[in-house]
């Protein structure tokens, strides 16, 4: 099967370039990063993250083909030939298809994700029923990949402002937990012109989020939140 | 060149689930703590537990420390100790009450408590039927654990120092642990952490075998940098084969497929667990569970083409069920074995998944080795948790669930030993003048070496070894094949050399590096099988088929130093409840 890869040593390269693979793979290769790992078999000067190769601990995330997504569970036999990988769009290279990824860590820890209870805490587990504890799915899944972040127009213009989508939806978790107390400061926080409002629901971050999450629809809700303190 | 030096109370290697919970003790306690990764925190390996973690709240039914405790040690074959055993399950409720305050999105009963359900191996009333014991969050219990510990850690201002590897621990003369060196890997630089007290919370070594649920980055880090600087390796012999990994995948599928109901089939569609575990059946402990089915397969009973599979049915919950308990499930199922287990079973094989062993300590997290007379004396420094310590609270086999209860137990207790030794140990020993000249002559080496060894060769050939000669059953002449092939890959893999020797985020430098820890793990597992002339848990020999307790009740310890082998009782006497006296095994 044939790739071509976006290859940049700083040490070296005064430049990045594209460099073609060929390999042969074997019938147990089902993912791209099966083939990946026989690219560095090969050319061991080949750098990426991966980890869990199953998907949820948001390593191996890459533009493949021109959409981001992690290789781990991508499969080789939906990729159109040469398979084009490149890192994930919009933060610096440090090296091949590793980004240094501080700016989008740095927008999640600004939305202070972490639960707020200032009440003593009981002697058991606080109550929750199971209806309130659904309003928690499809938001704390969230692996951290960075796939959304990255192919959201408005963080590239503005990651040092605009919290972006995967951050966001981190700050609904919380907003949405019924043993978090922090709402209205939550909102107070994100109520700017571009920790929230950058989005123009294009939702390129639904489109690419390779756990199924919708950053979109819990920005809506935290937009909906606002309008309805305010009546 | 002298290295720079960055002087820490506390270093804490590893920003898994043990890691993050003796960082949070750490930080809280306003200790200035280093807590070093070689990947972003949420990135560890724990994120990937899906079943559950076990403590007796009794939100379903009547449960109670004591039986958690009896089926530990049942479960272990019972090699755990009973005083850490009885230390964990008596923590265990109140680890997960404090980790629902941080915020644990836990799965939830009508009544607003904390779902739990049933897991392999856990019971009531001391084995008379199945108990509900495992908290979950769906089956991605580990993810949503991970994540809350690191949210935790934000909220305290834990000091991490992402994607930097420690190299080798060092210490001095006396034998007190006086840091680590670590290496950053963006820019390469090597670095000395000298620390007051250093804790490895380095997880698991699954990556010796050919297939395992483990991920990538599970290479045994922390026990190759204690072996190398003179720790012995405890019980290495006891790897757990997990019944169900994806066949061909090696993708684990929780053992929660069982507690909510699915079962094990053979080829003829025969629910063979009743033959073998008439009252627990599929929910038997593992190494039961995985011999029967590997005794399925040798007898010409595997399904598929090559017969060389089982099927885990599970179906029959309903698509309503497998939506809500275990999602992560169905998606693993459709992606890596091509069926969707709401029509279809899904093909599964035991595949290699944890490490009883480890760095051996005692239930209060420090590190502990046999020095004259004694066989458990504290090394002054050093402490241990998670999957790469031995408490031992997991024995010969461990249960499904108490691996997670082990990380927030002994996460927090060895980070409670360090405040501790902090406080009765002010400032910092000077470093020996030796302190990094090993991890520089390592790297000097591979930067040196030219023409070496592959190390994805080395690595390949190390797993296939430990794969055909120490697997879920073992046999007397291909262990001691295994120890001699063992010894040629330890010898290549001296000789690895890369291509790349770029500074910048070299990942072929970082994989050598790994292998000489996967290298010392495999060759301890090697070692300390080949020399166990019994079967105990998840050792199984085809020469002794017995458990031996007059002769074998006791620990493995393996010295890297001319590959030794030593041994040390098992402490029968729990800390308060009455010794459970060795018995026959049935499930
Ligand atoms: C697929 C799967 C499912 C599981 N499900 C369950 C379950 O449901 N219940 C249960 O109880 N158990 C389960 N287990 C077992 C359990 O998840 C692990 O035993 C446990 O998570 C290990 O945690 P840890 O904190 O010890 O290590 P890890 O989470 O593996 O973390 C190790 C940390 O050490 C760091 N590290 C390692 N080496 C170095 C180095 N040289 N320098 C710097 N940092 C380093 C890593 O970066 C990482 O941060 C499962 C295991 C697997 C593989
Ligand atoms: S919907 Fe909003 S967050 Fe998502 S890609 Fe569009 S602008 Fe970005
Ligand atoms: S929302 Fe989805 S794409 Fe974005 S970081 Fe989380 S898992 Fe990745
Ligand atoms: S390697 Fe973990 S998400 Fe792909």
């Amino acid at each position: 099967m044939r790739f071509s890869v976006y290859r940049y040593d700083p040490d070296k390269d005064s430049k990045p370039y594209m460099k073609d693979y060929e390999v042969a793979l074997e019938p147990s290769d089902r993912m791209l990063l099966d083939a990946l790992v026989r690219i560095k078999a090969l050319d061991d000067s080949l750098s990426l993250r991966r980890s869990c190769r199953e998907g949820v601990c948001g390593s191996d995330a890459m533009n493949i083909n021109g959409r981001n997504g992690l290789a781990c569970i991508t499969r080789l036999a939906d990729l159109k030939e040469p398979v084009e990988l490149r890192p994930l769009p919009g933060l610096p290279v440090i090296r091949d298809l590793v980004v240094d990824m501080s700016q989008f860590f740095k927008q999640y820890h600004s939305i202070k994700p972490y639960l707020q209870n200032t009440a003593p805490a009981p002697e058991k587990e606080r109550l929750q029923s199971p209806a309130e504890r659904e309003e928690l799915d499809g938001l704390y899944e969230c692996i951290l990949c960075a796939c959304c972040s990255t192919s959201c127009p408005s963080f590239w213009w503005n990651p040092d402002k605009f919290v972006g989508p995967a951050g966001l939806l981190a700050a609904y978790r919380f907003i949405a937990d019924t043993r978090d107390q922090a709402t209205s400061e939550r909102l107070d926080d994100l109520e700017d012109p571009y920790r929230l409002f950058r989005c123009h629901s294009i939702m390129n971050c639904v489109d690419v989020c390779p756990k199924g999450l919708n950053p979109t629809r819990a920005i809506g809700r935290i937009k909906e939140l606002m309008v309805k303190r305010m009546v | 060149m002298s290295l720079p030096v960055r002087k820490f109370d506390a270093v804490v290697v590893g920003a898994g689930g043990a890691g993050l919970r003796a960082a949070l003790q750490l930080s809280e306690a306003g200790l200035k703590t280093a807590v070093l990764s070689k990947v972003f925190p949420t990135r560890s390996h724990t994120v990937a537990a899906q079943g559950g973690i076990g403590a007796s709240l009794g939100n379903m039914g009547e449960d109670s420390w004591l039986w958690h405790m009896y089926d530990t040690i049942k479960g272990s074959d019972y090699l755990g100790d009973q005083d850490a055993i009885e230390f964990m399950c008596r923590m265990a409720p109140q680890a997960v009450y404090e980790l629902e305050h941080f915020g644990m999105p836990f799965d939830r009963n009508d009544d607003g408590s904390v779902y739990q359900r049933p897991f392999g191996g856990h019971s009531q009333n001391f084995g008379e039927r199945p108990v509900q014991r495992s908290c979950c969050a769906a089956d991605r219990t580990g993810h949503a654990m991970l994540h809350t510990l690191y949210q935790r850690n934000v909220r305290a201002n834990t000091l991490f120092f992402v994607e930097w590897m420690a190299l080798d621990l060092i210490r001095d003369a006396s034998g007190q642990v006086l840091g680590v060196t670590a290496m950053e890997m963006e820019t390469g630089e090597v670095w000395i952490f000298h620390a007051r007290a250093t804790l490895f919370a380095t997880g698991g070594a699954g990556r010796i075998y050919a297939a395992s649920t483990n991920a990538f980055i599970n290479t045994g880090d922390g026990l190759g940098m204690a072996a190398r600087a003179g720790i012995p390796l405890e019980d290495m012999e006891f790897w757990q084969f997990h019944p169900t990994g994806v066949a061909g995948a090696g993708v684990l599928i929780t053992e929660g497929v069982r507690g909510e109901g699915g079962y094990l089939l053979n080829k003829n569609g025969e629910r063979f667990m009743e033959r073998y575990a008439p009252t627990m059946k599929d929910l038997a402990s593992r190494d039961v569970v995985s011999r029967a089915m590997a005794t399925e397969i040798k007898e010409g009973r595997g399904a598929g083409k090559e017969a060389d599979h089982i099927l885990l049915k599970l179906d029959h919950l309903g698509a309503e069920v497998i939506e809500k308990r275990l999602p992560g499930i169905r998606e693993i199922a459709r992606k890596f074995a091509n069926v969707d287990p709401v029509k279809d079973p899904i093909p599964v094989v035991p595949t290699c998944h944890y490490q009883m062993g480890g760095i051996p300590t005692n239930y209060h997290g420090e590190v502990v080795v046999p020095r004259g007379g004694e066989h458990a004396a504290v090394v002054p420094g050093f402490y241990a948790a998670g999957e790469c310590g031995c408490a031992s609270v997991h024995g010969a086999n461990r249960l499904g669930t108490n691996s997670l209860t082990d990380l927030l137990v002994f996460g927090r207790a060895s980070g409670e030993s360090v405040i501790r030794y902090l406080r009765e140990n002010p400032g910092h020993k000077d470093l020996p003048g030796d302190a990094a000249d090993l991890s520089r002559a390592r790297l000097a080496r591979l930067d040196g070496q030219a023409g070496g060894e592959s190390v994805h060769e080395v690595g390949a050939e190390m797993r296939r070894t430990m794969q055909a000669h120490c697997g879920v059953f073992r046999f007397p002449d291909m262990l001691a094949e295994g120890v001699r092939r063992m010894q040629q890959v330890a010898a290549r893999a001296a000789r690895t050399g890369i291509a790349d020797k770029s500074r910048t985020f070299n990942t072929a430098r970082i994989e050598a590096l790994e292998l000489d820890n996967l290298v010392e793990v495999a060759m301890a597992t090697m070692v300390s099988a080949d020399a166990r002339h019994e079967s105990r848990g998840a050792h199984d020999r085809s020469d002794c088929p017995k458990r031996d307790d007059v002769n074998w009740l006791k620990h493995s310890l393996w010295y890297k130093d001319g590959s030794r082998l030593a041994y040390k009782p098992v402490n029968l006497t729990p800390l308060t409840a009455q010794t459970f006296e060795p018995k026959v095994r049935a499930y």
